[in-house]
This record gives C-alpha cells, sequence and structure tokens, in this order.
C-alpha cells in the first residue's frame, strides 16, 4: 500500500477517499499489457458522451421546445448563435459516432469473449448502456422537428400500438396526444436533457465498477489474476495510469482528427448523419416518400420489416426487433466455448461470427431502402442468419475445436 | 477553391439520391468563395423570388457581411420593403392569399439546397416549359405539375418540351448562355442561405484538423516514451 499523503492531500483523504479512488481505478489498477486496437473504443464511447452532455447544455441554452418554435430554433442556433453552427454540428456527428464507437466496443466484446464468466454482469450492464443509448438517440432525433424527425418518431411510437390490447393505450400514453405533436416532442426534450443522460451516466459509473471488479479481459481472452508476482501484481499487468491514460490520450486525438473531419468538411456525410429531409419542417399533412430511420437504428427496423404481418398484426415483427436486441442479454450463457478469445477458438466460431457481422451490415444497408420484394427477401435470409448466430451458439461453440490458450498473454 | 466545389457536390450528391424522379438532374458547379456570383445571385433573389418564396432565417445584415457589402448598399440595393437591416427575408403578401392565387403557398426558402441540393435547384430553375393544360401556362422537368410560374421567362424565353428533352423556341433578353450563368448565381446564393457557415466551415476545419495532426504527432511520441518501460 502507499506511504500515508501529507499536506493538502492528507486532509482530503483523512475526510474522502481521493488517493484511494485514485489508486484502485487508476494508478493501482493493473490491465493487461497486451491491448490492441480493439480496446480504444469504450474509452471513446467515454469520450463521446462527455462531447454530448457539454455541447447539450449549450444547445439547451438557445433551443425552445415547442412544435412552433424548435424547427427555427434549431436554424436560429445555425446562423445566429456565434459559433452554434459548431456546437451542433459536434452533437449531431457526435450522435452517429457514439455509436460507432459503442458497436465497435461490442464487436471487441464478441472477439474475444468479453462477456464470459466473470464478466457476466459487466456485460448485462453495458447493454443496459445500449437500451438507453437508443431511447437517447431516439428521443434526440424528435428535437430538430424536421419531417423525419416527425415521421420518424410516428412510425416508430406506432409501433407501440400493435402491441395486443394496451397498444393504442400505449401509443396514446408515450404521445401524450392523438398524436404525434407539442406535449410528444416536450416530454422527448425533457427525457432526452434530464432523465437519460442521468441514467446513462449512473449506469456507465456502473459498468466501470464491474469492470474494475473482474479486470479487463484481453485479446488473448486470459486471466492475467492467475499469475501474480511476489507483490500480487499480475505479471502481465500494467497500472493504467499512466501507460493507458497515454494510450488513450493518443486515441482520443487519433479519433478527435475523423470526428473534426466530419464535423467540418461532410456534417451531413452524405445524408447517413443528417437526412436532407430533415432540412424540410415537419409537415404533418405531407408524408415523405421514403421514411428510413438514422443509420444506427436500420438493422432493426430491417427485421421490422422483414417479419409478415400476422392475421393483420405488426406485433410479430416488433417482437422480432425487440428479440433481435434482448437476446444479447443472454450471449453470456449461449456461449459454451471453454475459452474466450477468438484466437483459440476453431472455425465455427470464426465461421459464425463473420457471418454475424456481413448479416447486421447488409440488414443495416436493407434497412436504409425503400421496401421491394426482392429486399425483403434478403431480409428475411439475413434475419435467419442474425439469429442463428445467437440461437446455434450453444450448439457450435460445443463441437467446435479450440486451440491450447497459452499461460501468459502474447506480446510484441 | 477546390475545396469548396468539392465540399457542394458531397453535399449535393446525398439529396440526389432522395430526390424525386422526372427527368435527368443537371450537375451544376459551384464556386460559394465567388462574392461577385453571390451578389448577382441575391439580386436576382430579391428581385424576382422575394415577392412570394420569403427566407425568413436569413438577415439582411448576415449577407451584408458574408457578401462583402455595406449596409447601406444592402439597404439601398436589395431591401424593396420596409425591412430593417436587422430584419430576416420575410413576404409581404400573406399566405392565404397567395394559397388563393396559386394553389399553395409559395415554401420558404431558407433550407430548399439543403433539402433538395443544389443540381435540383439549378435544373428546376432551367426546367420550365410551355404547357397550355397548366394555370400558368408552364411546367417543370423537376417538378411535375408544378404550382410555380415562370418568373424568368422574359429572362429564359419559351422553352418546349420536345421528345423529352427541352428546346427554345422563343428567345428571351438573355442568350443561353447568360441565363445559365444567372441560374447558376441564383443556385449559389440559395446554396449559401441554406448553410451560412460553409464559407468558413472549410478554412476553419483545415485549421483545426491540422491542429489535432499535431497534437496527434505529439501523444504518439508520449505514448511510445512511456511504453519503453513495459516489457
Amino acid at each position: 500500500m502507499s506511504k500515508q499523503s501529507t499536506g493538502l492531500l492528507g486532509w482530503i483523504d483523512q475526510r474522502f477517499p481521493l488517493s484511494k479512488i485514485w489508486n484502485e481505478h487508476l494508478a493501482e489498477y493493473y490491465a493487461p499489457k497486451n491491448f490492441n486496437f480493439w480496446y480504444y473504443f469504450g474509452s471513446l464511447a467515454l469520450l463521446v458522451l462527455v462531447i454530448q452532455v457539454i455541447t447539450g447544455i449549450f444547445l439547451t441554452m438557445h433551443y425552445k421546445p415547442d412544435a412552433n418554435l424548435a424547427f427555427g430554433a434549431v436554424e436560429y442556433i445555425m446562423r445566429d448563435v456565434p459559433g452554434g453552427w459548431i456546437i451542433r454540428y459536434m452533437h449531431s456527428t457526435g450522435a452517429s459516432m457514439f455509436f460507432v464507437a459503442v458497436y465497435l466496443h461490442m464487436f471487441r466484446g464478441l472477439l474475444y469473449g468479453s462477456y464470459k464468466a466473470p464478466r457476466e454482469l459487466l456485460w448485462i450492464v453495458g447493454m443496459l448502456i445500449y437500451l438507453v443509448l437508443m431511447g437517447e438517440a431516439f428521443m434526440g432525433y424528435l428535437l430538430p422537428w424536421g419531417q423525419m424527425s416527425y415521421w420518424g418518431a410516428k412510425v416508430i411510437i406506432n409501433l407501440f400500438g400493435a402491441v395486443p390490447f394496451v397498444g393504442e393505450e400505449l401509443a396514446l400514453w408515450i404521445r401524450g396526444d392523438f398524436v404525434v405533436g407539442d406535449a410528444t416532442l416536450n416530454r422527448f426534450f425533457s427525457l432526452h436533457v434530464i432523465a437519460m443522460p442521468l441514467v446513462l451516466i449512473g449506469l456507465v459509473v456502473v459498468h466501470l465498477l464491474a469492470l474494475h471488479e473482474t479486470g479487463s479481459n484481453n485479446p488473448d481472452g486470459i486471466e492475467i489474476k492467475k499469475l501474480k508476482d511476489e507483490n500480487g501484481i499480475p505479471l502481465d499487468g500494467i497500472p493504467f495510469h499512466p501507460y493507458y491514460t497515454v494510450k488513450d490520450i493518443f486515441g482520443s486525438v487519433a479519433f478527435l482528427v475523423v470526428f473534426a473531419a466530419i464535423m467540418f468538411f461532410a456534417p451531413e456525410m452524405n445524408g447517413y448523419f443528417l437526412e436532407p429531409p430533415n432540412f424540410v419542417a415537419a409537415n404533418p399533412m405531407l408524408t415523405p416518400e421514403h421514411i428510413a430511420p438514422v443509420w444506427y437504428f436500420t438493422p432493426f427496423y430491417a427485421i421490422l420489416r422483414a417479419i409478415p404481418p400476422v392475421a393483420g398484426s405488426a406485433f410479430p415483427g416488433v417482437l422480432a426487433m425487440g428479440a433481435s436486441i434482448a437476446i444479447f442479454f443472454v450471449l453470456p450463457w449461449l456461449d459454451r466455448s471453454p475459452v474466450k478469445s477468438i484466437r483459440y477458438r476453431g472455425g465455427l466460431s470464426r465461421l459464425a461470427l463473420t457471418l454475424f457481422v456481413i448479416s447486421f451490415v447488409g440488414l443495416g444497408w436493407l434497412g436504409m431502402q425503400p421496401p421491394s420484394d426482392l429486399y425483403t427477401l434478403w431480409s428475411r435470409l439475413l434475419s435467419v442468419v442474425y439469429f442463428g448466430f445467437f440461437l446455434l451458439m450453444p450448439i457450435y461453440t460445443r463441437v467446435d475445436k479450440c486451440k491450447p490458450v497459452p499461460e501468459r498473454v502474447t506480446w510484441k | 477553391m477546390k475545396q469548396i466545389v468539392i465540399a457542394v457536390l458531397v453535399l449535393v450528391w446525398a439529396p440526389l439520391a432522395l430526390a424525386s424522379g422526372g427527368s435527368a438532374t443537371e450537375s451544376v458547379d459551384l464556386d460559394l468563395h465567388n462574392k461577385a456570383s453571390l451578389q448577382r445571385g441575391a439580386g436576382v433573389f430579391v428581385n424576382y423570388c422575394l415577392s412570394c418564396h420569403s427566407a425568413k432565417f436569413v438577415r439582411y445584415q448576415r449577407i451584408a457581411q458574408d457578401l462583402g457589402l455595406t449596409e447601406e448598399q444592402v439597404v439601398s440595393n436589395l431591401i424593396f420593403s420596409d425591412a430593417k437591416i436587422g430584419d430576416t427575408m420575410t413576404v409581404a403578401a400573406p399566405s392565404e392569399q397567395m394559397e388563393t392565387w396559386f394553389g399553395v403557398t409559395p415554401p420558404d426558402l431558407s433550407l430548399a439546397a439543403r433539402a433538395r441540393g443544389a443540381d435540383w435547384i439549378y435544373s428546376y430553375l432551367k426546367g420550365f416549359y410551355a404547357d397550355p393544360s397548366r394555370p400558368f401556362g408552364v411546367n417543370n422537368t423537376q417538378l411535375q405539375n408544378a404550382a410555380m410560374p415562370h418568373v424568368l421567362w422574359r429572362l429564359q424565353g419559351v422553352q418546349e418540351l420536345v421528345d423529352g428533352h427541352l428546346e427554345l423556341s422563343e428567345p428571351g433578353l438573355l442568350s443561353e448562355h447568360e441565363y445559365d450563368e444567372l441560374a447558376r448565381d441564383l443556385t449559389a446564393f440559395l446554396v449559401y442561405i441554406s448553410e451560412p457557415a460553409a464559407l468558413v466551415r472549410f478554412s476553419l476545419g483545415v485549421k483545426v484538423v491540422a491542429f489535432l495532426l499535431l497534437l496527434l504527432l505529439v501523444t504518439y511520441l508520449l505514448k511510445r516514451e512511456y511504453w519503453k518501460d513495459v516489457h
């Protein structure tokens, strides 16, 4: 243990565990030394969260959550507020980049089996963060009050109407009105700027506490705590601070280069980050030709559209969409492989993960397209692949031929 | 200059994919740093468009700043109503009245270029042709059965739609080339008002990215220095 601190720090330490927290979570938190590229995205997601909170605070100073004023308020920020366009583009780019970071972070978990024992709770908390993030993004997207904001929200809220018996009541309760309107905008604003961020930050703290309890996984899927030196320090571990703080600072700057390039040179990202119809104010009387959610929701939207209605009810599709997200929660118990990392798994696991990535990206693309028979067929096929990855996992991970896992991490 | 052109093309590509069908859209090369072109476009806009179409998010003062004009120049050349320099570009005629004239309220044009794309607007300005079946005697290749009369017809002349392409049947005050230039100036102005920040976005972006790249080098060296100890 470190020696007793003196002076101001000593005074504080007697009253608040400052040094203790610093040591437990940074200076004496031992992380495996073999983290690779994929291990940047956790800290990057945290960075985007901070960007979103700070830019969000400034946007809230100028935005008006009123159906008659909202669209103009965003344009006021873009034109009349000094530096307003920078703040707004940071926030709109940040929304998409949040999902980029989170999807790559989740993929890292799939690659190296980070959800497996003893990290099941860590994974579940991460999934809860993802769920809240989806809600946060969905509600935030209504606020600019453009055509896509309006009609996207209308389509998604109507899905709740497909729930048997209570559906209509439920949709009405969410909207606060019989149509998406001022009441909906007000409550979405409240949830977007207060409720969701509060829950999100709380869950992120829980996620980090759970991580620091179990210790980080690594690309080899080895528990570094198994081999310790005489001081009880893992042989393959290095203190998070300073080694991973300097590494993550480097990663953050690299990420910010991409972030800034998008923000300044292509804030619309060809219509993927800011959709062109959203530059037209919401008009309840005029349905856009083609309603598509923003890219990060499209894989699930494609699954929703792939399922044919049963007896005139869209509920099976809604169920399938819900299941496509919910199934991630039970992933730790579907995987029966004796090893964690893809590096030591056999061909079946590799094939399954590859097919899953193809289905996810493919469904994402299909979810943006206008419906057609051919696309529906492809969506169904890829939906089967998507669910197959999870439902067949107990089988293929058990019969798969694994390679022997080394004692120590592979490094350099 | 080139960056602006490339960026405008990028900005325009996406809306195109979503723009409604109809005849082929002609692509337009814009240079938002050509202030003379933007000034001419502003002149056309206030003379021919602003009587019906508002640009309610656009302030005259901002136009003066961005287009390199004095406030006096803007007041005497671009403001025909009793609007003040700090006002936005609104329309005097009430929208109900215009709805009875045209059947629809002419849309606000503040964001038209971002919603439709520059190419669409350029092609729309060039796409009017004589069609006696329409209330104002004209139709448009970009927007079938557009409610708008061809307010620039004296300048362009009259076009006929022959086997799917447009032919000038009656010349206007401007030559074909001059009209193309006018349509291009007006399109550039509409692109500018749809995102005034675009004028500074690129140059600021280059500085920000350059700074971040320098910082990237420094943080890389810092990381390497620390990680020398890890064996």
